[in-house]
């Protein structure tokens, strides 16, 4: 699969974070722009954050310009990833629905889409009608919120979380870069204003450029090299059921009551919850958030009311204030983030890391990446996607 | 679940409350000579430290009433709650006593692959 090296004495750039987003920027650095001197260290195991605690739903029905090339970029990348990685990512173009409870919600979602198809996008608006024929399971109208229509993305569905990382991880092995398992990155050391190395729970590694992909834990990470971002951390919780017989072969979202579903090839439904209402760095959650999530599960969905939940669980997600995730250099020569991905990373995963690996190549964005940067929360070019993120992101 | 006793009811369940991010954030005074970048500065940036947080609640299925609060994010143990008119507690009288969510050596970015 791929080796577990001791940590040489210095890199030309180092990654801080075995995610998916984190092993992808290598695998790209190193096949892309020729960079091989490279570790991606990783606290815990790789894959064992955000990567292995999301709901692996992928899709790119963003409403803003900036957000639809990135997001679509992603699943452009998603499609053609088991070919390119020789390995099953299990990505299965299987669509993804949003579901329209209220007027406002319909008014939203149709302007979302006109959106969508002019930046080339393949969202289309489905009739109650038509969401009966895809789910025959779900209740549209015995409920408080009726279903009133969906905005519905076709090449939208889910993959394999797992195999994004190991993918990334083998072939980037391959090429020579260094995946160093149970290292902690404490501390980014700087000196006059560029970047010097990590010091970790294995010493001091040098390094000529450090990228910092630690999702939750970024900012504390910023900190120690006197960078501020504009992060607030908070669990986002996910619970699967028993396995059942194939009973919804697509992924339903509803923001407005806080819960999207799937069903796995095991047979198990995937249910995703809201965050919870404060910081926290837990990876737990509060229970009353998936209460609110099952109720409205259960609604939707009559049949699933007698059924077991199997596991829960919470992952710690990095929001920005404009629910678009940051992608940029910072004041320190050297150091690069890629985080604020908040509620919705999985999706971006491959694009992302194509991206960042670019932009800390070259030291300038990729014209994708451009306009994620650190200064529109100075000079107000907001990419403001809390329509599209809410809950389900 | 978090516990939390508002300094007017008692203590409550979280669901009762709803968080109103850092505390202690004051509104520049000299808003009209502040360039874009320190505006920004207040408008969009909070501390978020795993650790130590000041931070304020709205009773809002209660009496409505903000208080704040130091709560470890890092186990979301509350460790102090004080009404908006009283001193805040200094960090110093927490930080020995902290714990850490799997008894870490400290809380940091740390987790439980660090403990000794």
């Amino acid at each position: 699969m791929w080796k577990s090296p001791e940590p040489k004495k210095t890199y030309d750039v180092i990654i801080v974070g075995g995610g998916g987003h984190g092993l992808g920027t290598a695998y790209y650095l190193a096949k892309e722009h020729g960079i091989k001197n490279i570790a991606v260290i990783e606290k815990g195991w790789i894959g064992s954050g955000n990567t292995g605690r999301n709901t692996t739903i992928i899709r790119s029905n963003y409403l803003w310009n900036e957000s639809a090339f990135l997001y679509d970029h992603s699943v452009k990348l998603w499609e053609n990833l088991s070919q390119e990685l020789n390995y099953n990512m299990m990505f299965s173009q299987r669509g993804v629905m949003n579901l329209a409870h209220n007027e406002h919600d319909i008014k939203e979602m149709k302007r979302r889409i006109s959106a969508n198809r002019l930046n080339g996008l393949d969202t289309q608006w489905l009739e109650t009608r038509d969401i009966k024929r895809l789910v025959p399971i779900m209740n549209t109208d015995n409920l408080r919120y009726p279903v009133l229509g969906a905005a519905f993305q076709r090449r939208g569905g889910v993959a394999r979380h797992d195999a994004i990382a190991w993918g990334f991880a083998m072939r980037a092995d391959e090429m020579g870069v260094d995946i160093i398992q149970n290292c902690e990155v404490h501390s980014i050391k700087t000196k006059n204003g560029k970047v010097e190395g990590v010091k970790t729970s294995k010493g001091l590694i040098k390094a000529k450029k450090v990228a910092v992909v630690a999702s939750g834990h970024t900012s504390v990470l910023a900190k120690t090299a006197g960078v501020r971002l504009p992060l607030q951390s908070r669990p986002l919780q996910a619970l699967v059921s028993e396995p059942i017989k194939p009973v919804i072969n697509t992924v339903v979202m509803s923001n407005a009551v806080h819960a999207y579903v799937s069903q796995s090839d095991k047979g198990e439904l995937v249910i995703g919850a809201g965050t919870d209402g404060y910081n926290s760095f837990t990876q737990r959650g509060g229970y009353d958030v998936i209460e609110e999530t099952v109720r409205a599960i259960v609604e939707l969905y009559p049949i699933f009311g007698k059924m077991k939940m199997l596991r829960q669980w919470g992952g710690i997600v990095d929001i920005c204030p404009d629910a678009s995730p940051i992608i940029s250099k910072c004041e320190v020569k050297g150091l690069y983030f890629n985080c604020g991905w908040g509620t919705g990373g999985f999706k971006a995963t491959p694009g992302s890391a194509n991206v960042f690996a670019h932009t800390v190549a070259n030291d300038e964005p990729h014209k994708i990446n451009a306009a994620f940067n650190l200064e529109r929360f100075s000079d107000g070019r907001l990419i403001d996607e809390h329509g599209a993120a809410a809950v389900a992101h | 679940m978090i516990l939390i006793n508002c300094p007017y009811c008692g203590e409550r369940d979280q669901s009762e409350f709803s968080n109103g991010g850092e505390a202690h954030v004051a509104r520049p005074e000299n808003s009209e000579n502040l360039n874009d970048k320190d505006w920004g500065q207040y408008v969009f940036y909070r501390d978020n430290p795993k650790g130590i947080f000041y931070e304020r609640w709205v009773h809002s299925h209660g009496c409505r009433k903000w208080f704040n609060a130091v709560r470890n994010t890092s186990t979301d143990e509350i460790l102090a709650i004080y009404k908006l008119n009283e001193n805040p507690p200094s960090k110093e009288s927490f930080i020995n006593t902290l714990k850490t969510p799997s008894g870490e050596p400290k809380v940091g970015s740390g987790n439980f692959t660090v403990k000794k």
